[in-house]
């Protein structure tokens, strides 16, 4: 095995400005993922030609994959980068670009504030009656609520966004991705969201929900926390056709 | 027609910025976040193993009074002890709030919220969402926020770092912050009545920790720099359960001892078998032998130290590193990926073996900070504390709060494991309301004053980010970081030595005169990490000799901090807080009388 870790970076000065690609070493440590190669860059931000370069930008914080920041396109795969390790991917260049269906800002950091405008407009919360203490909140059955828990752990990483071939944070007026839409779809899982589902299905049952969903399931295979998005989806429009029938029939 | 109306900011968007944001939503008033993260990011994920609440689900007689108490002696006597009592007895409600928020905490089979055991108690007293219940809290309170930014009375600024304060004159009081713009590099100030900083962690100050890499410390050491008091900053938390790595350590959670797990060695020192093969009677399990009560679920600092003593002083780590066995692998399968699937996954991911079948190996990591930024509180005839007082929070700067981990009021000298994500919710839930009380008492707001204050803060934070980007020297600014914490740890973790601080803070003098020699490796005007990280790594090593020169002077033991010199805790000199003011000769420290006129201090026992 090779004592040098190998990285190819794509790098953009700003949003305006051409792509370039710049090629680093990194001495190869037994254990490390793609942010420890990035820190080690940055401890010495020297390209593989051994020019003075300024060291890539990235976003990263938790580094336990829970925080969703360090999101990368690593070898041609949209994944986190901290639970990336060196040593499970393949010998050879180690390939890292920014996620393409949102903004680049610059380097390895893009703009993913679209993902945030969509849990706003699927309206992902439980509207509570106020903070204070009114007791326990319902009763659950502990398979609900297990069920309920996989798609609350999603974490707005982007992955899904990124493999989905209709979605592009460009044209969020076509598609709001797959992300979001779980959300919807979780926020009935409990009881009192499903009492204002509706409210909820109307952001589904626009022109950029839903039926944006061409169904393509690239979303389930990248997701890192291993979400059942498609199946939210199909229960999803299954409220969704229901909903369209009742309004409808005027209920 | 009314005059204008009080403006309100909070800097931090975890657990405690985005309850302190809450409640002032929630009285109506607009609020303006200030976050480097988007808030749904911030380092309240991580935490993994509970909330604490005396539910008393499982009929074992827990109350908040025994909550209360066992905060107390957690924190060896030095937490305020109105402020434990009033976060104990508000926790069942609080757990109930989080419930109705949606979030999925784990049940029993009748449906009812479940809990499970935590260090330094004897009852079931955690309530917990898989092994993700950060994660979960978090994210519930980011979307009442959210809901909050729909009606339009919070704004997000997320991408933004809080350089400093800005205040009215020497003393406060506190009228506004000046902000940089991560992407833009715009430094800009801005107008507010009340700033509540909730800026969590300064695990940085250690290099690596279980702590997020946007955890350095930066803001609150910029509020010290500014004026505000330091309070109890050498007490930091070793977790005793992590998993080593290059870039960070990452927890593994107290819950995994909570549902059963064991830590063992070798009784053999230097046995070199695979764990499987070490027969039961072969294995050291020496919590559970030198604490038959509480075993594996002693408090942290004490556990620490009896893994320092085994691996250091006897020798007998695995492999002779500081490095024990944290075993589930006699637990099902079934109920493992139930109760601890994240973290399991977490191991299995980063350390590449099956915590099902093979025992984990962990170490001690520097976890969380019980010292912090000084803050008040009005505490009522009856020991609870006043919900209505503007003091609930306040920094010694008027119109200054904290809430959260930047401060320091609640875990005394060692914290109990569930006890955080508690008072960093119990925090804000009085962060949020004295705020509005003190700015609807102002005379004048800050909308109405001069333009003078602002505008000089702003072109000295301009001039100090200038003078970072025009740094030519030799020194790389990550480099130094990995000095420090390097430093900090082998220092300033589990064992602390008078000489060897004296000589830590010596080393912390050198390395802030070779900050000046940094050579800013990016000088780009759009999105360059290295400009802030340059100020941050500044503002970490004014807090380590803060943290160093409190744990120089301490001469006791008491939880976290422990001097071999001085094994005991001496309650007649050093039952006091220790509050650092910022000098430019370095901090002046002093100290301060602890409320414990609820709970008499007694010596503090797990055996």
């Amino acid at each position: 095995m090779s004592q040098e870790v190998h990285l190819r970076i794509r790098r953009q000065d700003a949003p305006d400005s051409q792509p370039y690609w710049q090629d680093f070493r990194v001495p190869r440590k037994k254990g490390m993922n793609i942010i420890s190669c990035l820190q080690e860059i940055a401890r010495n931000p020297v390209d593989a030609a051994g020019r003075k370069v300024s060291p890539p930008v990235w976003d990263c914080s938790c580094l336990e994959e829970v925080c969703g920041a360090c999101t990368m396109v690593i070898n041609g795969t949209p994944r986190q980068s901290c639970s990336t390790l060196v040593d499970n991917l393949p010998e050879g260049t180690i390939t890292l670009e920014p996620v393409a269906k949102f903004p680049v800002v610059r380097d390895l950091v893009v703009d993913r504030s679209a993902m945030f405008r969509a849990l706003r407009d699927v309206r992902a919360w439980l509207p509570i009656d106020g903070t204070h203490d009114l007791g326990p909140g319902p009763r659950r059955a502990p398979g609900d609520v297990d069920e309920a828990y996989v798609f609350s752990r999603c974490m707005t990483c982007g992955c899904c966004m990124e493999a989905c071939p209709n979605y592009d944070a460009n044209d969020y007026e076509q598609f709001i991705g797959p992300a979001p839409l779980a959300q919807a779809y979780y926020f009935s899982k409990h009881p009192t969201g499903a009492m204002n589902q509706d409210e909820r299905l109307e952001a589904v049952m626009g022109a950029n929900g839903i039926t944006g969903c061409g169904n393509a399931q690239n979303c389930v295979e990248v997701c890192p926390k291993e979400i059942p998005l498609t199946e939210a989806f199909a229960r999803l429009n299954r409220q969704a056709n229901r909903k369209w029938l009742a309004d409808i029939l005027g209920r | 027609m009314t005059q204008s109306a009080p403006r309100f900011a909070v800097v931090g968007g975890g657990l405690a910025g985005l309850m302190t944001v809450i409640k002032i939503a929630e009285r109506g008033h607009p609020v303006d976040v200030f976050s480097v993260v988007p808030v749904k990011r911030s380092h309240s994920v991580c935490a993994q193993g509970g909330i604490n609440a005396a539910v008393n689900i499982k009929g074992e007689n827990d109350s908040p009074e025994i909550h209360f108490y066992d905060t107390v002696k957690g924190g060896d006597f030095l937490a305020h002890q109105p402020l434990c009592k009033g976060m104990a007895y508000a926790a069942p409600g609080l757990v109930y709030l989080l419930d109705r928020m949606g979030v999925p905490f784990s049940r029993t089979p009748e449906g009812n919220l479940d809990f499970r055991r935590f260090g330094g108690t004897l009852h079931h007293r955690t309530a917990f969402a898989g092994a993700s219940t950060g994660q979960q809290l978090l994210y519930a309170l980011d979307e009442q926020v959210r809901r909050y930014e729909v009606e339009g009375l919070v704004r997000k600024h997320e991408g933004f770092e809080f350089l400093g304060p800005v205040l009215a004159g020497p003393g406060g009081p506190c009228v506004g912050l000046v902000a940089l713009d991560l992407k833009t590099m715009e430094i800009t100030a801005h107008r507010f009545d009340a700033v509540v900083m909730a800026t969590g962690g300064p695990g940085l100050v250690f290099g690596r920790s279980t702590n997020s890499m946007i955890n350095t410390g930066s803001a609150a050491s910029s509020c010290y720099q500014a004026g505000v008091k330091y309070a109890n900053g050498e007490f930091i938390q070793i977790h005793p359960t992590a998993i080593p790595g290059e870039d960070k350590l990452r927890l593994m959670s107290e819950s995994a001892r909570g549902e059963g797990g064991r830590v063992w060695v070798p009784r053999k020192k230097g046995d070199t078998r695979d764990p499987r093969e070490i027969p039961e009677e072969e294995r050291w399990y020496f919590l559970e032998e030198k604490y038959p009560r509480f075993g594996n679920l002693v408090p942290r600092d004490i556990g620490a130290r009896e893994i320092y003593d085994v691996c250091v002083n006897k020798g007998m780590g695995i492999g002779g590193q500081m490095m024990v066995y944290l075993d589930l692998t006699h637990k099902p399968r079934e109920f493992l990926d139930h109760r601890l699937g994240a973290i399991l996954e977490i191991y299995e991911k980063f350390a590449g073996d099956d915590p099902r079948t093979v025992p984990m190996k962990i170490f001690p990591a520097v976890h969380y900070s019980m010292g912090g930024l000084w803050v008040d509180y009005e505490r009522t005839a009856d020991g609870f504390i006043d919900g209505d007082s503007p003091k609930n929070h306040m920094t010694n700067i008027p119109g200054l709060y904290a809430a959260g981990e930047c401060e320091y009021q609640y875990h005394g000298a060692n914290r109990l494991g569930a006890n955080a994500l508690l008072s960093c919710i119990y925090s804000g839930t009085l962060a949020g309301p004295a705020a509005v009380n003190y700015a609807s008492g102002l005379e004048r707001l800050a909308n109405d004053l001069a333009e003078g204050p602002y505008e000089r803060e702003r072109l000295r934070w301009e001039r100090r980010f200038d003078e970072i980007r025009r740094m030519d020297g030799p020194e790389n600014a990550h480099k130094l970081h990995r000095e420090l914490g390097e430093l900090m740890i082998e220092n300033m973790t589990i064992v602390r030595h008078n000489d060897a601080l004296r000589r830590t803070d010596a080393r912390l003098q050198e390395l802030m005169e070779r900050w000046h020699r940094i050579g800013a490796a990016d000088t780009a005007g759009w999105t360059n990490q290295e400009l802030p990280f340059i100020n941050q790594l500044w503002n970490m090593l004014e807090l380590a000799r803060v943290m160093t020169l409190g744990a120089l002077a301490r001469d006791e033991s008491r939880g976290a901090h422990y001097k071999p010199e001085f094994p005991e805790r001496n309650d007649e000199e050093w039952l006091k807080t220790t509050i650092a003011e910022w000098t430019p000769d370095g901090p002046k420290l002093s100290y301060e009388e602890v409320d414990t006129s609820l709970v008499k201090p007694v010596a503090r026992k797990y055996d």
